[in-house]
């Protein structure tokens, strides 16, 4: 194999697809080959880089420059001079925000320097579709030891012993769920791997697969030993195109080699794993649910007990884990779980993959030692809140979190440190809020999403977040009454209690955490009228402020609803009959006029706008025969 | 293709760890090659090949080849600058590849710097 000096990591992960790679992607051959560097310069497609928010991206290595944002382009210049000239473009470089000197190297950009990879100890380093590229990075080596030198007890022991979890949201250790199963007498056995992955905003299980498949395989062959499986399926939902194309890529190449089916590696174990798809519904990622989808059966959740480490998929004992369990496991195995258990606090181990999304300045996919505070991700990795505005609160677990507000932003990130504020682990979104989002409103918002996934069986679930989404919605239309509070308080538990499956346990958390640290929004909201957050369209104005209007018609021209009446050089005015509260005029508005201003509450129902546009001039004037008369 | 045995795993995945090298970012040696319109005009282009042709045979993977802008002295282009980990760098001008591929053996495998070639040693100081 001839030598390269230049590796370009290109991102291809889902978010850098939908920026348009692709282009990029032809672009840099086109160029490589026009300047005849196809020999020195190598081109490698890998799976999410993590930085998404700087998507479409890459990475050159041996030096390890990032670029981000690419544009078609950009391309030639870029070629010419960097790979060719060996002259780094700084244009194309990362800019921290506020800032103005580019960081060349990926390593000294704060979004990377703070995470510690273990899942993703291949994000951006392999090409997810060779086998090889996986190889070289040690793949399959935990395999391979496992089953040469362990027995199962052993692999379970060291699981129970490096105190991992399952990260797909309610934190039951691993190995015991195992024990479990492996004690059972009933075959034949099942893993599931469960990347039904649901959570608004939430793409860790996505990316893991993406960019790197084989560890989810070798992870899930090691649980399969462990347990004594012969069989296991992958579910992953079916929005997921490219997840499941570069799975069922890598299962073929395990095949193939050997790696999985008759007889591994010549060591006499055997075992099989095929992908099924789920059509996207959320009570699928509930275990029980999961497993009737995987039969056929319509996706409803059962009551547990039987845990289906003991009755699973076709009656049999089956073990469900999560993607990135699963993908913890070879290095778990390969260092040794007395490595392992030193990362993190006391109960949580290891490391955890958050999505980083929202009002944050970095979005991304970031994976950090467990303990690690929300403010070290928010102001460090994440680069805190665009146009420095007010952090407010962060959302964890996604539907089934909740909301933690910004006074506990030196809370160390665990499981039960999460559950103590309210909110939990879950499969790790987490969605940064700022100064302008409502409570109400985001607790109207989860509300109406898991309202909508309710598969309906159980009457608290089905009834009681339709009662909770009738309640929210007429608060947040400014309609809201007294008792309101004190239903929701009553109404939120007994959901939570009397539902048959986590989806209905966890639905009324968003609330609850909203309640527990933002009830003053609440009770703005009914008995004011007013949204805080100047969030809530039912319940604001946007008013043109005549001391500050210079009749620029930048506003009116921008108005898609013909709501704003004027002409050059007069004040313009809102009607607010015709208004549709897009926020538009605000937008446009130049921040040195900022003339423009959101009203809720009393200011917006006393508000008194003149009748029609009058000159700016004669305005002036008004006021200031005003303000003589005021000082006679 | 046939299925993996222990054995053929392991060498598969030391023949699969050459191709990667370039990204788990450790080298003993750099071999800096300018590439400068001068640089490349005078030839640079073949002495980037020469090297990397020359890593590629010698089986080594903690050498990296990478190219850099002008170094200044346009009139003994190619040039290239070779870095070994804890040694001063050595300076190179009027290569060709024969000359590159002769430094590669003695500085790069050897260790001793070809002085016949070099213009210096070190780089120049920065303000």
């Amino acid at each position: 194999m001839a030598a390269k000096r230049v590796e370009l990591m290109l991102c291809t992960g889902t978010g850098c697809v939908a920026g348009g790679c692709f282009r990029i992607k032809k672009a840099l051959e086109e160029e490589i080959a026009r300047h005849g560097l196809q020999d020195e310069v190598s081109l490698v497609q890998t799976g999410c880089n993590g930085f998404c928010g700087q998507g479409p991206l890459m990475v050159v290595l041996p030096e390890q420059i990032f670029y981000g944002w690419l544009k078609p382009e950009e391309i030639p210049f870029l070629v010419q001079e960097h790979f060719l000239k060996g002259r780094p473009v700084k244009k194309l470089m990362f800019v921290p925000p506020e800032k103005k000197e580019p960081i060349p190297l990926l390593g000294d950009i704060p979004f990377f320097r703070k995470q510690m990879l273990l899942v993703l100890r291949n994000k951006g380093v392999i090409d997810p579709e060779k086998l090889d590229d996986y190889l070289a990075r040690d793949g399959y080596l935990a395999l391979e030891k496992v089953l040469t030198s362990m027995r199962p007890e052993e692999v379970i022991e060291e699981v129970i012993k490096s105190g991992l979890r399952g990260r797909g949201g309610a934190g039951f250790p691993t190995g015991v769920k195992w024990t479990v199963c492996r004690k059972e007498p009933k075959t034949p056995k099942y893993v599931i791997c469960n990347c039904d992955e649901g959570d608004p905003g939430a793409y860790m299980d996505r990316s893991v697969f993406e960019s790197d498949p084989h560890a989810v395989i070798e992870g899930q062959t090691i649980a399969a030993y462990a347990i004594g499986a012969a069989h296991g399926y992958i579910y992953v939902r079916s929005e997921y195109p490219l997840a499941i194309k570069r799975m069922q890529i890598a299962l073929d190449q395990a095949k193939e080699n050997g790696l999985l089916g008759e007889d591994i590696l010549g060591t006499g174990f055997s075992f099989d794993l095929e992908i099924r798809e789920g059509s996207g519904a959320f009570v699928c990622g509930e275990e029980t649910s999961l497993i009737h989808s995987i039969e056929g059966k319509s996706p409803e959740p059962r009551q547990r007990p039987p845990f289906p480490a003991q009755v699973g998929i076709w009656g049999c004992p089956t073990v469900i884990n999560n993607v990135e369990t699963l993908a913890s496991l070879p290095v778990i195995m390969l260092r040794g779980a007395d490595w392992y258990s030193q990362i993190g606090t006391a109960t949580s181990k290891g490391t955890k993959i958050f999505s980083l999304v929202g009002k944050i300045n970095n979005t991304g996919l970031i994976e950090v030692p467990m303990g690690i505070t929300l403010r070290e991700i928010i102001y460090e990795i994440g680069g805190g809140i665009p146009e420095n505005k007010q952090f407010k609160a962060v959302q964890t677990g996604g539907p089934s979190g909740g909301c933690i507000p910004s006074s506990h932003i030196d809370l160390p990130i665990d499981y039960e440190s999460l559950k103590e504020v309210g909110s939990m682990m879950g499969s790790g979104g987490m969605i940064v809020m700022d100064e302008d989002t409502c409570m109400v409103d985001v607790s109207k918002f989860f509300i109406q999403f898991t309202n909508d996934e309710s598969c309906g069986k159980c009457s608290v679930c089905r009834d009681g977040s339709d009662a909770l989404l009738e309640v929210l919605t007429r608060i947040t239309n400014g309609e809201g009454r007294e008792g309101d509070v004190e239903f929701l308080e009553e109404l939120a538990p007994a959901v939570k209690d009397a539902s048959m499956c986590g989806l209905g346990q966890t639905l009324p958390n968003p609330v609850l955490s909203t309640l527990r640290y933002f009830k003053d929004e609440y009770v703005a909201h009914i008995s004011e009228k007013k949204c805080p957050a100047k969030a809530c369209k039912a319940l604001i104005k946007y008013y043109i402020d005549p001391d500050k209007c210079p009749g620029c018609m930048l506003c009116l021209k921008n108005c898609p609803s013909g709501a704003i009446k004027g002409e050059s050089k007069h004040i313009h005015i809102i009607d607010q009959t015709v208004c549709t509260k897009c926020g538009e005029c605000l937008e446009v508005c130049p921040p040195k006029v900022s003339a423009v201003v959101k009203l809720s509450g009393r200011e917006a129902r006393e508000l008194k706008s003149l009748d029609a546009p009058i000159p700016a001039k004669e305005w002036k004037a008004r006021k200031a025969q005003e303000s003589r008369t005021v000082t006679k | 293709m046939a299925k993996l045995t222990l054995d053929d795993l392991r060498k598969k995945r030391d023949e699969a760890q050459k191709g990667i090298y370039l990204r788990e970012g450790e080298f003993r040696g750099k071999i800096i090659v300018h590439m400068g319109t001068c640089g490349i005009a005078a030839g640079a282009r073949a002495i980037v090949a020469a090297f990397l042709d020359e890593v590629a045979k010698s089986g080594l993977n903690d050498i990296m080849v990478t190219t850099s802008g002008c170094a200044g002295l346009c009139s003994k282009e190619p040039m290239a600058t070779v870095e070994i980990l804890n040694s001063p760098p050595v300076r190179y001008g009027e290569l060709t590849p024969e000359k590159a591929r002769k430094i590669f053996k003695e500085h790069i495998l050897g260790g001793m710097a070809t002085v016949e070639y070099a213009l210096g040693i070190g780089s120049e100081r920065g303000a």
